[in-house]
């Protein structure tokens, strides 16, 4: 097969495919290194996509809540008169409150099951899940409740329309199934009730606003929503803000952020050394061709274009390699195991992309150099 | 007449002070078209030294080179890689064959190195392997083949872009007496013509009879002698 590339470029491109051993090596230690790498950031990903869940799944433009609030899971509840102040804010569509909470069910073979409940603005129902079966209206039926078919839906026995259990001395019965787009990190299965209903069943303290759920008018009122509610003393947050507080709070607070970038970076390190040393050995090896090479008449940026090739082709290869490794274990994790966090995004793919690309680097930087430094002379000198 | 290469005056050493060797020391160096000229001389001598200065290879620290009248040590480094591609075909003494190649794209490396198409470059270097007497082993790795196929190989290599200079590095180095002799036999009777100089360094006197001149070196220093003077040693 004729291969559309520069005659030297080929030389090159066949004596590290032809020597299978280092080329071997080399495909190993970036692929393994890329997997690390993927695997190690996705999982943070997937850790910090999971966090921000009830934020997702209830979708709304502007949460309201107390300025201490550091994730969705941590509620500082709000008194009543901050969602008629709300209310009453020039831009606002409309605000609703927000039951946010946990509590522990009693199932029907008579073991416990922690679970966390959502319990939505009566009028509105607005952060409604889709339902699957069964009919978002039946949620005002007695006792109703909705389960979410996540990955912990099985933790309440697989439940179905008419299912019943116990909440705190009142019988709760599923109503409706639904899904949602993320699932909870911390491992518990999701109801789904009326925030009225939430208050009745679950023990609260004195306020009992989880957050308030904002819509404004247009775009441009999220501005002045946002300082008149800042101005009440507690803060107003874009979507995408609260998810961005909740992250940080997990990548600084935590020490989930630390201990991933620090395995990230033995990732790192490790690539490098396997792909760096095996690579260097490669031109060591050769080195005597690329001085003939430089003898014969080749120039000086023929042979730094040589090295740049071979190392940009291998972690290029090995690139997708570890990407291809890394979907594959996670999808197989995710087949078997329910709970795994990891996501691919782009950002991990980028990322792991620089971490190659460096290691490239670093191995053709002495590679070239000593290429360079090779003297046709000491051919000649044998 | 234009000489094909000229040396004057070249002073080569390495080193500084006390640790200072002067490898070749004040040579005037002349070849001339239609002629192969020996170099020889015991091993410390400067005559691969000397090789290197008067091929564009090791820069001189004093002296002229001029081969076809164009001084290359005035040349830029990559119009020097470029004359050496064009103008000099070197076999060095170790072949220095690339293993993970075919033969033929051993022999086709000048021509490729000229931006030559590759399927073009590798039928010039099969018609070069057919010269050799190698046509049948193109396709081989070269670790497959002889140590005189090899350096066979290296041959067609050295002449596959046509140069005018050839530079042999002790072309008998690696191979028996007899393999020796017709290699360098082959090079006389098949690549020496009245377009082309042949330089070769050696120390094989078995293959003395073949030159049309020889140039002793000792302690740095060339010697013109005739080839018969040599013989009789």
């Amino acid at each position: 097969m004729s291969l559309p590339m520069p005659g030297i470029l080929r030389i090159a491109y066949k004596l590290l495919v032809n020597d299978r051993a280092k080329f071997a090596a080399l495909l190993v230690g970036i692929s393994f290194a890329v997997f690390l790498m993927i695997e190690m950031t996705s999982l943070f990903a997937g850790v910090l996509h999971r966090s921000s869940a009830t934020v997702i799944n209830i979708g709304s433009s502007i949460w309201v809540m107390d300025p201490a609030v550091q994730t969705v899971a941590n509620t500082i509840p709000l008194p009543n008169y901050v969602l008629d102040e709300v209310r009453s804010l020039p831009g606002v569509k409309y605000a609703v409150p927000l039951y946010s909470g946990s509590a522990l069910l009693k199932l029907r073979d008579g073991t416990y099951q922690a679970a966390t409940i959502v319990g939505l603005d009566d009028t509105s129902l607005v952060g409604s899940p889709q339902m699957v079966s069964g009919n978002i209206q039946d949620i005002f039926g007695e006792n109703a409740f909705i389960a979410i078919d996540d990955s912990e839906f099985y933790k309440l026995e697989s439940p179905h329309i008419g299912t019943e259990f116990e909440l705190n001395d009142h019988r709760g019965k599923i109503v409706g199934i639904a899904r949602v787009a993320s699932s909870a990190l911390f491992g518990t299965p999701t109801l789904y009730t009326t925030y009225y209903r939430a208050l009745q069943y679950i023990p609260n303290t004195r306020f009992t606003i989880s957050y308030i759920l904002v819509e404004p008018k247009t775009a441009a009122d999220i501005a002045s929503i946002k300082q008149r509610v800042a101005a009440d003393g507690y803060l107003a947050l874009t979507k995408d803000e609260f998810m961005s507080k909740i992250s940080k709070f997990y990548m600084y607070q935590t020490g989930i952020g630390t201990n991933l970038l620090l395995m990230t970076l033995i990732s790192f390190i490790v690539g490098l050394s396997i792909s760096g040393q095996t690579f260097y050995t490669f031109i060591l090896e050769n080195i005597d061709r690329f001085g003939a090479l430089k003898a014969i008449g080749a120039k000086s940026h023929e042979l730094v274009s040589m090295i740049l090739f071979l190392a940009t082709f291998v972690a290029l290869i090995g690139y997708g390699f570890g990407v291809g490794l890394c979907a594959l274990l996670i999808w197989l994790a995710r087949a078997r195991l329910p709970d795994y966090a990891a996501m691919i995004t782009f950002p991990n793919l980028g990322l792991a992309f620089a971490m190659v690309l460096i290691i490239a680097a670093s191995s053709s930087y002495f590679g070239v150099r000593k290429v360079l430094r090779i003297e046709p002379f000491d051919i000649f000198r044998g | 007449m234009t000489a094909a290469i000229e040396a004057t005056g070249i002073n080569k050493w390495f080193g500084e002070g006390e640790a200072r060797t002067h490898a070749v020391k004040d040579v005037d160096f002349k070849a001339s078209f239609g002629e192969m000229v020996y170099v020889v001389g015991p091993s410390g001598s400067g005559k691969t030294t000397m090789l290197s200065m008067i091929s564009g290879i090791l820069r001189p620290n004093s002296g002229a080179v001029r081969i076809e009248g164009t001084d290359i040590w005035s040349l830029g480094t990559d119009a020097l890689a470029e004359f050496r591609l064009h103008k000099i075909g070197f076999v060095f003494q170790d072949f220095h064959l690339f293993p993970r190649l075919t033969t033929a794209e051993n022999v086709a490396i000048p021509l490729i190195l000229q931006k030559r198409d590759w399927a073009e470059a590798l039928a010039e270097a099969e018609k070069d392997l057919e010269v050799v007497g190698l046509k049948n082993r193109a396709h081989l790795p070269p670790v497959k083949l002889s140590g005189g196929e090899q350096q066979r190989v290296a041959i067609a290599r050295a002449i596959t872009s046509r140069p005018e200079i050839m530079i042999f590095d002790e072309p008998t180095a690696s191979l028996d007496g007899d393999t020796g002799r017709n290699i360098v036999q082959f090079v006389r009777e098949h690549l020496l013509s009245d377009k082309r100089c042949i330089v070769i360094v050696t120390h094989d006197s078995r293959i003395y009879e073949f030159a049309d001149r020889i140039l002793k070196m000792e302690d740095g220093k060339v010697t013109g002698v005739e080839r018969s003077e040599l013989d009789a040693q």
